[in-house]
């Protein structure tokens, strides 16, 4: 026994299990805080969960990112600019810094928003800010849905929040549009005073829509508050609601991600919560936010102060809106004058009234409605994790590339008046070669990248089954002359094998108990129908088989009996690694370049 | 798919059930083409190439040796550093520089100093601290890729029939099913509560539009005045293809000038006589002088275009054409009627007046214009 060895009543204690030492500093503090937090809401749990969540890693989830972020963006800076904004109609006479409006009268909007760009120190700054983190949150809902659409992140289960997406995209531009009608200054009341023709085109209530919303004949005194409580009250509560619903709908889902070795559709491969995607996605609201920052200090945008206040009697040259409103603005320009009618004593005017009202809801429900279509034809009732790579669902691709394709020739119509002055060409032409195009663009669109889809899908076929080639020229003792191909390495492999490409449904007579044949109804020969025109010329991904096959005889073009054979040796395999490819052996019979020396006569087999 | 008949549609294959994954196999069908590669039989290969798992963590340099960590923790600092400078620098500029100072900075122009070095610090200032976060994130932080499991959205079956449950029960709790007395006067109740705010909203936000959209501000023998300058014009003015702006008088002393403006405004438009096509015009109009309203029969932009050479109004909002010469006929655009010719005269002191109203309603469509 040591001298150290306690005695007595500590010698009994000296193997009892120590309490943990209380943490001491800045660490106890927030053991501390944590802990009467937890006592009286109890969420450690929760929080652990949370901060253990893994997210998949990849560029495109980014998007998504960028338009959370810009929205953060537009709640601080615009919240700073409610401060200084004055939204009202009342004539005022200008007397500001800003010398060449001096003494001209204007509403109190416009020359709050002109002190807010001179007089208020950085003001500008985040007017600018203000401005361009709407552009941005725009373009990144647009985008962030393009990739949603092409990989097939909206089938099972997350329908719901592409419907919420939808939504919150479509009231985006509204804010946005909101939003720039505020200053009221040249540019922005001329698209009201569009706006104003657009209620009263709607049939029957036009103009009491017209009136009801402007308060009176336009522009009347209403419409700026009215506007403004609109977008910074009434839009923003039910963007943010239904943006809380789309991430905690990710948040239940978990993360789609991209097919990957190791990636199934039951786990999600990536990054914890804490600290990697804590430092990633916190870094990233403040590179957003910096870039931001940038473009506004160095681009200008919107200088209202050069439109002028409004002025129902002037118009400019050359004006378009915002550039999320162009199709709309697009649309209005290309739809032929003649679809207005007058009968009865009453005048229907669908030229105003379908692309000002009608387009956009339209475009909108079409895409909401698209996973419950997609479904419908492929039957799939399956939840899917796993993104398809776009060139995987050539149909879906082309379709996707159609929509984008007639919205951008109505996004182009919307300039055509600049295009016209820049490129020196006849405005008539330019319109009615965009109304043709809006016919005919789409569906070349459609054709054109459903080929591209299934060239790309054969092209990754080829990779698979004939590997990559080497480089490596090798002469056999033969005398003929290959290329060595290497085989994909298996975990390259997978991303381009891992793939399942549906068949078509197809009709089956059915007959019932008592022996007779029922008709299949029109809905089913439809959805045969339509499941064909998705699927009848889908590719499949290589099979093992086909693999074995293609290094079993250098070609992938023969039918096979694998057996033992499978295990033999390669053919040719003189000790290299990989295959031989590239010689005229490999071509068929029927292939002018292969060898026809040894060619079997058909006639002259035994 | 799951109502009966249906099924007749359904290929099995399209259906594996509802939690197969798409690395389990699925049949090929007999003669079906494989990318016009037909595989028949399958050899005792697996149908489907198998998932090889996760590759191997190949370990980044400042994993493997310290020097390169250090190295990363200096880019790091060095990056949240600079984010500090560029705050000190914005705090500095705020106050230091006049907001009336403009520089001309290359490539953009004369700017406002004040403007581009706040802007600049507070991008610097951000950007730096996400750069920061990231290179942290990327060098130093774990990057060994985690699995996490995925569960079916779908609740067990139990506790679903515990919600139905739970729901029939309260509803029979309630007796709601019992006494069809309460059902419907609350159905009535609920249906109806929402009216009261509607009305009130509705009502409230603005006047019935009367005859607004159908009259402007003029008045017979009102004088033409220069828009913005609100003089009156007199006939030997108005030279040989000018074009004016044009209010009707008093205009600016009305209640709602802004109002009757946007429906007021006309164009006056001096032609050859003998350009013009159509009797109307050249009736209304004084020796070749015309006047139409400036407010687009589309959408009501200002039409504020005159093309002089081919007589053709365009609006600059959806480029509507109307050629003067045959009563603002559309001759391209959207649009769909002319624009309304306001009839002028000469006054005794050789002013242009109006010689009539509008005598159709101007602007946009609306469903009662007729």
């Amino acid at each position: 026994m040591s001298p150290n060895t306690p005695k007595g009543a500590a010698a009994l204690r000296a193997d009892d299990v120590k309490p943990p030492e209380p943490a001491k500093g800045a660490k106890a503090m927030a053991g501390g805080l944590a802990s009467w937090v937890d006592d009286r809401t109890g969420t450690a749990k929760p929080t652990s969960y949370l901060l253990k969540k893994v997210f998949p890693d990849h560029w495109s989830f980014m998007l998504g990112e960028i338009a959370m972020f810009s929205l953060v963006i537009l709640l601080i800076t615009g919240t700073f600019l409610t401060f200084w904004f004055v939204p009202s109609a009342g004539t005022v006479i200008y007397n500001g810094s800003y010398v060449p409006l001096k003494g001209i009268p204007m509403s109190e909007a416009f020359r709050s928003t002109v002190d807010i760009s001179f007089d208020v120190r950085g003001g500008l700054i985040m007017r600018q800010l203000h401005h361009w983190a709407a552009l941005l949150f725009t373009v990144s809902i647009t985008v962030h849905m393009f990739r949603v659409f092409f990989t097939g992140a909206f089938r099972k289960p997350r329908e719901i929040n592409w419907v919420i997406g939808t939504i919150l995209s479509l009231l985006a531009i509204n804010e946005g549009f909101t939003g720039y009608s505020l200053p009221d200054d040249l540019l922005s009341g001329t698209g009201l005073r569009a706006a104003e023709g657009f209620m009263q085109s709607v049939p029957v209530l036009g103009s009491y829509m017209a009136f009801f919303l402007f308060g009176g004949a336009f522009p009347g005194e209403a419409i700026i508050p009215r506007l403004f409580t609109v977008h910074v009250l009434l839009l923003p509560a039910v963007i943010i609601g239904l943006f809380t619903a789309h991430i905690v709908l990710v948040a239940v889902h978990k993360h789609t991600q991209y097919p990957g070795p190791g990636k199934t559709n039951e786990n999600v491969v990536g990054y914890p919560f804490m600290p990697v995607y804590l430092a990633k996605s916190g870094g990233f609201f403040f590179i957003v936010f910096g870039v931001t920052a940038l473009m506004a200090a160095l681009v200008t945008i919107n200088p209202i102060w050069m439109y002028g206040p409004y002025d129902p009697t002037a118009g400019t040259a050359g004006s378009q809106p915002d550039w999320y409103m162009g199709f709309a603005d697009g649309a209005l320009r290309l739809f032929p004058g003649f679809t207005e009618f007058h009968v009865f004593g009453f005048t229907l005017s669908l030229n105003v009234f379908i692309p000002s009202l009608i387009v956009m809801p339209l475009l909108y429900t079409i895409a909401g409605a698209y996973p419950f279509l997609e479904s419908w034809v492929t039957g799939d009732k399956r939840e899917h994790h796993l993104l398809d790579r776009p060139r995987n669902a050539p149909t879906r691709t082309g379709l996707g590339v159609m929509a984008i394709t007639f919205y951008l020739v109505l996004f182009i119509a919307a300039g055509d008046d600049l295009i016209a002055i820049k490129l020196g060409l006849s405005i008539n032409q330019i319109v009615r070669t965009l109304q043709i195009l809006l016919i005919v663009a789409p569906p070349l669109a459609y054709w054109v990248t459903k080929r591209v889809c299934m060239s790309l899908q054969r092209r990754d076929h080829d990779l698979v089954v004939h590997g990559r080639e080497s480089g490596r020229i090798v002469r056999t003792a033969e005398g003929s002359f290959f290329e060595v191909h290497e085989p994909l390495p298996e975990f390259k492999r997978w991303a381009l094998v891992q793939h399942e490409t549906l068949t078509p449904l197809k009709l089956t007579a059915r007959v019932d108990a008592n022996g007779v044949e029922r008709k299949s109804t029109r809905r089913e020969r439809l959805r045969a129908k339509i499941s064909g025109f998705y699927f009848a010329d889908g590719i499949q991904p290589v099979a093992p088989a086909e693999l074995a096959a293609a290094h079993h005889d250098g070609s992938a073009r023969e039918a096979i009996e694998i057996g033992q054979e499978a295990s033999e040796p390669e053919a040719g395999g003189q000790g290299f690694v990989g295959q031989l490819h590239g010689g005229a052996d490999e071509r068929p019979e029927t292939d002018a370049y292969a060898h026809h020396e040894d060619r079997v006569d058909p006639g002259s087999t035994p | 798919m799951s109502e009966h008949g249906t099924e007749s549609v359904g290929d099995p294959v399209n259906q594996p059930g509802a939690s197969a994954s798409p690395d389990q196999g699925r049949a090929h069908h007999p003669g079906q083409q494989l990318d016009e590669v037909p595989v028949e039989g399958s050899g005792g290969l697996p149908e489907r190439f198998t998932n090889p798992g996760l590759p191997p963590h190949v370990p980044r340099s400042a994993d493997l040796e310290e020097k390169a960590a250090r190295r990363a923790e200096r880019q790091v600092a060095a990056l949240f550093s600079i984010s500090m400078v560029a705050t000190v620098i914005f705090l500095v500029a705020y106050f230091a520089i006049d907001q009336k100072t403009y520089t001309f900075i290359p490539g953009i122009g004369l700017a406002s100093l004040s403007n581009i070095v706040l802007g600049v610090s507070l991008g610097i200032s951000l950007l730096c601290i996400g750069l920061g976060a990231v290179h942290w994130a990327k060098t130093l932080m774990p990057d060994t890729e985690v699995s996490e499991d995925r569960h079916p959205q779908r609740s067990s079956d139990e506790a679903r029939r515990d919600a139905v449950e739970t729901i029939v029960a309260g509803g029979s709790a309630s007796q709601m099913d019992r006494r069809p007395l309460i059902k419907y006067t609350l159905g009535g109740a609920l249906g109806l509560f929402a009216i009261p705010l509607l009305v009130q909203l509705t009502g409230g936000l603005g006047p019935l539009p009367g005859a607004e959209l159908s009259t402007t501000f003029w008045r017979k023998g009102m004088r033409l005045m220069r828009d913005p300058e609100m003089t009156p014009i007199k006939v030997s003015d108005v030279s040989l293809g000018s074009f004016f702006h044009i209010l009707p008088e008093g205009i600016d002393k009305s209640a709602h000038p802004q109002e009757e403006k946007a429906k007021a405004a006309v164009v006056l438009i001096s032609l050859p006589p003998a350009v013009i096509k159509v009797p109307k015009e050249r009736d209304w109009g004084v020796d070749g002088i015309v006047a139409y309203s400036k407010i687009c029969t589309h959408v009501g932009c200002p039409v504020g275009l005159y093309e002089h050479r081919t007589h053709l109004l365009l609006c600059p909002c959806h480029q509507s054409t109307f050629d003067v010469a045959q009563d603002c006929k559309v001759i391209f655009g959207p649009a769909n009627r002319p624009l309304p010719q306001l009839k002028i005269t000469v006054d005794a002191e050789g002013y242009l007046i109006a010689a009539a109203p509008f005598l159709q309603p101007v602007g946009p469509s609306f469903w009662e214009r007729g």
